[in-house]
Protein backbone atom coordinates (compact mmCIF):
# COMPACT_ATOMS: atom_id res chain seq x y z
CA UNK A 1 0.00 0.00 0.00
CA UNK A 2 1.57 3.54 -1.26
CA UNK A 3 0.86 6.85 -1.43
CA UNK A 4 2.52 7.77 -4.82
CA UNK A 5 1.48 11.69 -5.94
CA UNK A 6 -0.82 14.19 -4.77
CA UNK A 7 -1.66 17.26 -7.34
CA UNK A 8 -4.09 20.30 -6.09
CA UNK A 9 -6.18 21.80 -8.76
CA UNK A 10 -7.32 25.20 -8.23
CA UNK A 11 -10.94 26.13 -9.23
CA UNK A 12 -10.23 27.99 -12.46
CA UNK A 13 -8.41 24.27 -13.61
CA UNK A 14 -5.09 25.66 -13.01
CA UNK A 15 -1.82 23.30 -11.33
CA UNK A 16 -1.24 24.54 -8.17
CA UNK A 17 0.95 22.10 -6.55
CA UNK A 18 2.70 18.61 -7.41
CA UNK A 19 4.74 16.46 -5.52
CA UNK A 20 5.52 12.78 -5.78
CA UNK A 21 6.23 10.91 -2.29
CA UNK A 22 7.19 7.74 -3.90
CA UNK A 23 9.65 6.84 -6.95
CA UNK A 24 8.93 4.15 -9.42
CA UNK A 25 5.09 4.05 -8.82
CA UNK A 26 4.30 6.04 -11.63
CA UNK A 27 6.48 7.08 -14.51
CA UNK A 28 8.13 10.91 -14.41
CA UNK A 29 6.28 13.40 -16.50
CA UNK A 30 6.98 16.75 -17.24
CA UNK A 31 5.78 20.09 -15.68
CA UNK A 32 4.16 21.07 -18.88
CA UNK A 33 2.46 17.64 -19.04
CA UNK A 34 1.30 17.70 -15.23
CA UNK A 35 -0.04 21.72 -16.17
CA UNK A 36 -1.90 19.17 -19.07
CA UNK A 37 -3.13 16.67 -17.10
CA UNK A 38 -4.58 19.08 -14.10
CA UNK A 39 -6.48 21.04 -17.14
CA UNK A 40 -8.02 18.05 -18.88
CA UNK A 41 -9.02 16.56 -15.89
CA UNK A 42 -10.75 19.70 -14.82
CA UNK A 43 -12.70 19.69 -17.84
CA UNK A 44 -13.42 15.80 -17.61
CA UNK A 45 -14.64 16.79 -13.86
CA UNK A 46 -16.66 19.68 -15.17
CA UNK A 47 -18.76 17.44 -17.59
CA UNK A 48 -19.00 14.70 -15.61
CA UNK A 49 -20.70 16.74 -12.83
CA UNK A 50 -23.34 17.84 -15.71
CA UNK A 51 -23.95 14.36 -16.65
CA UNK A 52 -26.27 14.24 -13.97
CA UNK A 53 -26.95 18.22 -12.86
CA UNK A 54 -29.47 17.69 -10.03
CA UNK A 55 -29.53 14.96 -6.90
CA UNK A 56 -32.97 14.70 -6.03
CA UNK A 57 -33.26 16.03 -2.42
CA UNK A 58 -33.59 13.87 -0.14
CA UNK A 59 -36.71 13.59 1.72
CA UNK A 60 -36.91 14.39 5.57
CA UNK A 61 -39.64 14.81 7.82
CA UNK A 62 -41.17 17.63 8.17
CA UNK A 63 -40.34 18.49 11.58
CA UNK A 64 -36.91 18.58 10.79
CA UNK A 65 -36.99 21.44 7.68
CA UNK A 66 -36.98 24.97 8.99
CA UNK A 67 -40.38 27.04 8.29
CA UNK A 68 -40.13 30.17 6.45
CA UNK A 69 -36.62 29.40 5.06
CA UNK A 70 -36.69 28.81 1.16
CA UNK A 71 -34.12 26.70 0.58
CA UNK A 72 -32.54 26.05 3.93
CA UNK A 73 -29.32 24.46 4.23
CA UNK A 74 -31.62 21.61 5.23
CA UNK A 75 -33.70 21.47 2.16
CA UNK A 76 -30.89 22.10 -0.44
CA UNK A 77 -30.00 19.23 -2.96
CA UNK A 78 -26.16 18.04 -2.90
CA UNK A 79 -24.04 19.93 -5.78
CA UNK A 80 -23.27 17.24 -8.14
CA UNK A 81 -20.15 15.38 -7.58
CA UNK A 82 -18.50 14.52 -10.98
CA UNK A 83 -15.47 11.97 -11.22
CA UNK A 84 -14.00 10.67 -8.26
CA UNK A 85 -12.41 7.52 -8.79
CA UNK A 86 -10.40 6.94 -11.45
CA UNK A 87 -8.40 3.10 -11.61
CA UNK A 88 -6.06 1.36 -13.99
CA UNK A 89 -4.27 -1.54 -13.81
CA UNK A 90 -1.12 -0.35 -11.38
CA UNK A 91 -3.06 2.78 -9.48
CA UNK A 92 -5.59 4.11 -8.50
CA UNK A 93 -6.69 7.99 -8.69
CA UNK A 94 -9.21 9.46 -6.36
CA UNK A 95 -10.30 12.97 -6.39
CA UNK A 96 -11.69 15.33 -3.63
CA UNK A 97 -13.29 18.50 -4.54
CA UNK A 98 -14.15 21.32 -2.26
CA UNK A 99 -17.07 23.18 -1.72
CA UNK A 100 -14.79 25.99 -2.83
CA UNK A 101 -13.75 23.80 -6.54
CA UNK A 102 -10.35 22.82 -5.26
CA UNK A 103 -9.34 19.60 -6.46
CA UNK A 104 -7.25 17.03 -4.51
CA UNK A 105 -5.71 14.52 -6.49
CA UNK A 106 -3.87 11.58 -4.63
CA UNK A 107 -2.36 8.90 -6.49
CA UNK A 108 -2.05 5.30 -4.82
CA UNK A 109 -1.78 2.02 -5.13
CA UNK A 110 -4.58 -0.38 -6.41
CA UNK A 111 -4.61 -1.96 -2.79
CA UNK A 112 -4.42 1.28 -0.77
CA UNK A 113 -7.19 1.76 1.52
CA UNK A 114 -8.70 4.49 3.85
CA UNK A 115 -7.86 6.98 0.67
CA UNK A 116 -10.78 9.09 1.90
CA UNK A 117 -8.86 9.70 5.52
CA UNK A 118 -6.03 10.38 3.95
CA UNK A 119 -7.12 12.99 1.04
CA UNK A 120 -9.68 14.85 4.21
CA UNK A 121 -6.30 14.88 6.31
CA UNK A 122 -4.35 16.03 3.16
CA UNK A 123 -7.34 18.69 2.88
CA UNK A 124 -6.78 19.98 6.82
CA UNK A 125 -3.28 20.48 6.10
CA UNK A 126 -4.05 22.33 3.10
CA UNK A 127 -6.35 24.57 5.09
CA UNK A 128 -4.45 24.57 8.39
CA UNK A 129 -0.96 26.22 6.58
CA UNK A 130 -1.66 27.10 3.25
CA UNK A 131 -4.97 29.49 4.12
CA UNK A 132 -3.92 30.63 7.37
CA UNK A 133 0.07 31.67 5.35
CA UNK A 134 -0.24 35.45 5.16
CA UNK A 135 2.27 35.31 2.07
CA UNK A 136 0.19 32.70 0.07
CA UNK A 137 -1.85 34.19 -2.43
CA UNK A 138 -5.12 32.51 -3.61
CA UNK A 139 -5.04 30.53 -6.60
CA UNK A 140 -1.33 30.86 -7.33
CA UNK A 141 0.95 28.01 -6.38
CA UNK A 142 1.48 27.03 -3.93
CA UNK A 143 5.00 27.49 -1.77
CA UNK A 144 4.84 26.86 1.55
CA UNK A 145 7.81 25.13 3.44
CA UNK A 146 5.87 24.29 6.42
CA UNK A 147 2.63 22.80 4.20
CA UNK A 148 5.46 20.46 2.92
CA UNK A 149 7.06 19.64 5.22
CA UNK A 150 3.42 18.20 7.63
CA UNK A 151 2.23 17.02 4.37
CA UNK A 152 5.90 14.61 3.87
CA UNK A 153 5.80 13.40 6.97
CA UNK A 154 2.09 12.62 7.26
CA UNK A 155 2.50 10.52 3.92
CA UNK A 156 5.61 8.95 5.05
CA UNK A 157 3.42 7.91 8.60
CA UNK A 158 0.98 6.55 5.75
CA UNK A 159 3.59 4.65 3.53
CA UNK A 160 5.23 2.65 6.56
CA UNK A 161 1.87 1.94 8.18
CA UNK B 1 -34.62 44.49 28.85
CA UNK B 2 -32.46 47.13 29.57
CA UNK B 3 -34.08 50.58 29.71
CA UNK B 4 -31.00 53.20 29.79
CA UNK B 5 -29.77 52.03 26.41
CA UNK B 6 -26.92 54.35 25.12
CA UNK B 7 -27.69 56.85 22.47
CA UNK B 8 -28.70 55.12 19.08
CA UNK B 9 -28.31 51.31 20.15
CA UNK B 10 -32.26 50.35 20.70
CA UNK B 11 -32.54 50.40 16.55
CA UNK B 12 -31.01 47.24 15.74
CA UNK B 13 -31.19 43.91 16.49
CA UNK B 14 -27.13 42.94 16.83
CA UNK B 15 -26.40 46.97 18.00
CA UNK B 16 -27.05 50.18 15.93
CA UNK B 17 -24.86 53.29 15.39
CA UNK B 18 -24.44 55.18 18.15
CA UNK B 19 -25.05 59.01 16.36
CA UNK B 20 -22.04 59.73 13.82
CA UNK B 21 -19.03 58.52 15.72
CA UNK B 22 -19.57 55.12 13.61
CA UNK B 23 -19.02 53.54 17.73
CA UNK B 24 -21.24 50.57 17.82
CA UNK B 25 -22.82 49.38 21.05
CA UNK B 26 -24.45 45.93 21.89
CA UNK B 27 -27.64 46.35 22.28
CA UNK B 28 -28.22 44.88 26.27
CA UNK B 29 -26.11 48.01 26.65
CA UNK B 30 -23.48 46.40 28.15
CA UNK B 31 -19.82 47.56 26.73
CA UNK B 32 -16.81 45.45 27.48
CA UNK B 33 -15.81 47.83 30.60
CA UNK B 34 -18.69 46.68 32.63
CA UNK B 35 -17.35 43.13 32.54
CA UNK B 36 -15.35 41.82 35.53
CA UNK B 37 -11.71 41.76 34.39
CA UNK B 38 -11.13 39.13 35.87
CA UNK B 39 -13.46 36.45 34.01
CA UNK B 40 -11.69 36.06 30.80
CA UNK B 41 -8.80 34.69 32.99
CA UNK B 42 -9.21 31.07 32.09
CA UNK B 43 -10.76 31.76 29.10
CA UNK B 44 -9.44 30.24 25.58
CA UNK B 45 -9.60 31.48 21.87
CA UNK B 46 -9.59 29.77 18.73
CA UNK B 47 -6.20 28.94 17.49
CA UNK B 48 -7.99 29.20 13.96
CA UNK B 49 -9.48 32.64 14.50
CA UNK B 50 -6.61 33.73 15.80
CA UNK B 51 -4.57 32.49 12.97
CA UNK B 52 -6.93 34.13 10.33
CA UNK B 53 -6.90 37.62 12.08
CA UNK B 54 -2.78 37.80 12.26
CA UNK B 55 -2.72 36.57 8.86
CA UNK B 56 -4.50 39.50 8.01
CA UNK B 57 -2.53 41.87 10.35
CA UNK B 58 0.57 40.57 8.84
CA UNK B 59 -1.09 41.59 5.45
CA UNK B 60 -2.23 44.43 6.45
CA UNK B 61 1.41 45.71 7.44
CA UNK B 62 2.86 44.38 4.44
CA UNK B 63 1.01 47.14 2.17
CA UNK B 64 2.97 50.22 1.58
CA UNK B 65 6.23 48.98 3.77
CA UNK B 66 9.34 49.41 1.55
CA UNK B 67 11.51 46.73 3.36
CA UNK B 68 11.82 43.68 5.65
CA UNK B 69 12.82 46.13 8.27
CA UNK B 70 9.96 48.24 7.99
CA UNK B 71 7.20 45.20 7.78
CA UNK B 72 8.64 44.31 11.10
CA UNK B 73 8.42 47.82 12.80
CA UNK B 74 4.92 48.15 12.20
CA UNK B 75 4.46 44.36 13.74
CA UNK B 76 6.54 45.86 16.59
CA UNK B 77 3.75 48.76 16.74
CA UNK B 78 0.77 46.48 16.17
CA UNK B 79 2.03 44.87 19.89
CA UNK B 80 3.44 47.52 21.65
CA UNK B 81 0.10 48.56 23.25
CA UNK B 82 -1.31 45.38 24.23
CA UNK B 83 2.38 44.51 26.56
CA UNK B 84 1.79 48.12 27.62
CA UNK B 85 -2.20 46.79 29.13
CA UNK B 86 -1.48 43.70 29.12
CA UNK B 87 1.37 44.42 32.04
CA UNK B 88 -1.24 46.23 34.53
CA UNK B 89 -3.78 43.89 33.81
CA UNK B 90 -2.01 40.54 34.70
CA UNK B 91 -0.38 42.27 37.65
CA UNK B 92 -3.86 42.85 38.32
CA UNK B 93 -4.64 39.46 38.38
CA UNK B 94 -2.03 38.27 40.89
CA UNK B 95 -3.05 38.07 44.10
CA UNK B 96 -2.86 41.37 46.50
CA UNK B 97 0.09 40.28 47.94
CA UNK B 98 2.26 39.60 45.05
CA UNK B 99 1.06 42.61 42.79
CA UNK B 100 4.31 44.25 42.91
CA UNK B 101 5.93 45.36 39.44
CA UNK B 102 8.98 43.98 38.42
CA UNK B 103 11.83 45.86 40.17
CA UNK B 104 15.34 44.77 38.72
CA UNK B 105 15.59 43.08 35.18
CA UNK B 106 14.91 39.40 35.62
CA UNK B 107 12.58 39.63 37.86
CA UNK B 108 10.94 41.35 34.77
CA UNK B 109 12.32 38.73 32.31
CA UNK B 110 11.07 35.70 34.62
CA UNK B 111 7.91 37.69 34.88
CA UNK B 112 7.51 37.47 30.93
CA UNK B 113 8.29 34.51 30.36
CA UNK B 114 6.04 32.51 33.02
CA UNK B 115 3.53 35.15 33.51
CA UNK B 116 3.15 36.70 29.90
CA UNK B 117 3.61 33.93 27.90
CA UNK B 118 1.02 31.57 30.03
CA UNK B 119 -1.53 34.63 29.31
CA UNK B 120 -1.05 34.66 25.39
CA UNK B 121 0.88 31.12 24.10
CA UNK B 122 -1.02 28.93 27.55
CA UNK B 123 2.55 27.93 28.15
CA UNK B 124 6.07 29.16 29.58
CA UNK B 125 8.64 30.23 26.85
CA UNK B 126 11.30 27.63 26.51
CA UNK B 127 14.37 29.35 27.90
CA UNK B 128 15.56 32.91 29.18
CA UNK B 129 19.40 33.22 28.26
CA UNK B 130 21.76 36.47 28.58
CA UNK B 131 24.14 37.14 26.32
CA UNK B 132 27.60 35.24 26.73
CA UNK B 133 29.04 38.56 24.80
CA UNK B 134 30.75 40.72 27.63
CA UNK B 135 30.51 43.72 25.16
CA UNK B 136 27.12 43.48 25.29
CA UNK B 137 25.77 43.29 28.87
CA UNK B 138 22.53 44.67 27.85
CA UNK B 139 21.13 42.10 25.62
CA UNK B 140 18.85 39.25 27.13
CA UNK B 141 17.39 36.14 25.51
CA UNK B 142 14.03 34.71 25.22
CA UNK B 143 13.18 31.73 23.34
CA UNK B 144 10.66 29.95 22.14
CA UNK B 145 10.92 26.84 20.46
CA UNK B 146 7.56 27.12 18.42
CA UNK B 147 6.51 30.82 18.82
CA UNK B 148 1.94 30.24 18.41
CA UNK B 149 1.71 33.47 16.19
CA UNK B 150 4.53 31.90 13.46
CA UNK B 151 2.34 28.33 13.90
CA UNK B 152 0.74 28.40 10.09
CA UNK B 153 3.44 30.69 8.98
CA UNK B 154 5.82 29.99 5.54
CA UNK B 155 8.04 32.80 4.99
CA UNK B 156 8.80 32.96 1.29
CA UNK B 157 12.42 32.17 0.70
CA UNK B 158 12.94 36.04 -0.90
CA UNK B 159 11.99 37.29 2.73
CA UNK B 160 13.97 34.64 4.27
CA UNK B 161 14.86 37.65 6.93
CA UNK B 162 11.48 38.34 8.36
CA UNK B 163 10.14 36.54 11.26
CA UNK B 164 6.48 37.38 12.19
CA UNK B 165 7.08 36.53 15.48
CA UNK B 166 8.29 40.70 15.67
CA UNK B 167 4.49 41.09 16.73
CA UNK B 168 5.00 39.44 20.07
CA UNK B 169 8.60 41.29 20.27
CA UNK B 170 6.19 44.19 20.37
CA UNK B 171 3.96 43.00 22.47
CA UNK B 172 7.23 41.93 25.18
CA UNK B 173 8.82 45.66 24.22
CA UNK B 174 5.32 47.01 25.78
CA UNK B 175 5.56 44.99 28.81
CA UNK B 176 9.18 46.33 29.04
CA UNK B 177 8.40 49.90 28.54
CA UNK B 178 5.68 49.87 30.79
CA UNK B 179 7.56 48.44 33.83
CA UNK B 180 9.86 51.63 33.35
CA UNK B 181 12.89 49.06 31.54
CA UNK B 182 13.27 51.19 28.16
CA UNK B 183 14.42 48.38 25.44
CA UNK B 184 14.37 47.54 21.98
CA UNK B 185 13.04 43.49 21.20
CA UNK B 186 13.32 41.92 18.17
CA UNK B 187 13.15 38.76 16.78
CA UNK B 188 15.40 36.11 15.18
CA UNK B 189 14.63 32.76 13.58
CA UNK B 190 17.72 30.78 14.65
CA UNK B 191 16.32 27.21 13.34
CA UNK B 192 17.49 27.69 9.89
CA UNK B 193 20.65 26.16 8.51
CA UNK B 194 21.47 29.91 8.00
CA UNK B 195 21.87 30.59 11.94
CA UNK B 196 21.09 33.46 13.81
CA UNK B 197 24.30 34.63 13.85
CA UNK B 198 23.76 36.54 10.39
CA UNK B 199 20.44 37.76 11.46
CA UNK B 200 21.47 40.07 14.34
CA UNK B 201 24.25 41.75 13.25
CA UNK B 202 25.11 43.19 16.89
CA UNK B 203 26.53 39.61 18.15
CA UNK B 204 23.60 38.88 20.18
CA UNK B 205 23.23 35.84 18.64
CA UNK B 206 27.05 34.72 19.15
CA UNK B 207 25.99 34.20 22.37
CA UNK B 208 22.76 32.03 21.66
CA UNK B 209 24.32 29.93 19.12
CA UNK B 210 26.75 28.08 21.43
CA UNK B 211 25.43 24.34 21.45
CA UNK B 212 22.64 25.67 19.48
CA UNK B 213 22.99 23.17 16.85
CA UNK B 214 20.46 20.83 17.77
CA UNK B 215 18.12 23.21 17.00
CA UNK B 216 17.66 23.55 13.27
CA UNK B 217 16.58 19.81 13.13
CA UNK B 218 14.07 19.33 15.67
CA UNK B 219 12.22 23.25 15.83
CA UNK B 220 12.98 24.80 12.31
CA UNK B 221 10.61 27.81 14.08
CA UNK B 222 12.80 28.33 17.00
CA UNK B 223 12.84 31.73 17.71
CA UNK B 224 15.57 34.17 19.74
CA UNK B 225 13.90 37.32 21.08
CA UNK B 226 16.04 39.84 21.86
CA UNK B 227 16.23 42.07 24.48
CA UNK B 228 18.50 44.98 24.75
CA UNK B 229 17.86 47.26 27.32
CA UNK B 230 18.72 51.00 27.14
CA UNK B 231 22.02 52.26 28.74
CA UNK B 232 19.95 53.72 31.82
CA UNK B 233 18.26 50.33 32.73
CA UNK B 234 22.12 48.80 32.99
CA UNK B 235 23.10 51.99 35.00
CA UNK B 236 20.32 51.75 37.60
CA UNK B 237 20.69 47.79 37.67
CA UNK B 238 24.55 48.29 38.83
CA UNK B 239 22.93 51.11 41.20
CA UNK B 240 20.78 49.55 42.90
CA UNK B 241 23.49 46.22 43.13
CA UNK B 242 25.89 48.40 44.84
CA UNK B 243 23.09 49.48 47.05
CA UNK B 244 22.09 46.30 48.54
Amino acid sequence: MTVFSLVIINKAGGLIYNRTFHEGGLNKISTNDYLVLAGTFHGVHAITARLNPVKSAPERPLSNSIPGVPGGILTRPEPPSGLEVLESENFRLQCFNTLTGVKFLLFTDTTQTNVDVIIRRIYDLYSDYVMKNPFYQLEMPIRCDMFDRKLLSYIREVNNR
Amino acid sequence: MSNHLPAGAGNGGGGGRAGDSGLRYPSNGKTIYHRPLNRTKTAELSKAAFAYLFAEMVSYAQRRVTGIQELEKRLNLQGHPIGLKLLDLLLFREPPRTQLRPLNIIALLHFIKINVWTHLFGRQADRLEKSSNPDTPDEFMIIDNEPLVNAYISVPKEMSQLNCAAFAAGIIEGVCDGAGFPARVTAHTVGDTGGGGSNNGSGGGTGADGGRGEGGEMWPGRTVFLVKFQPEVLEREALIGAKS
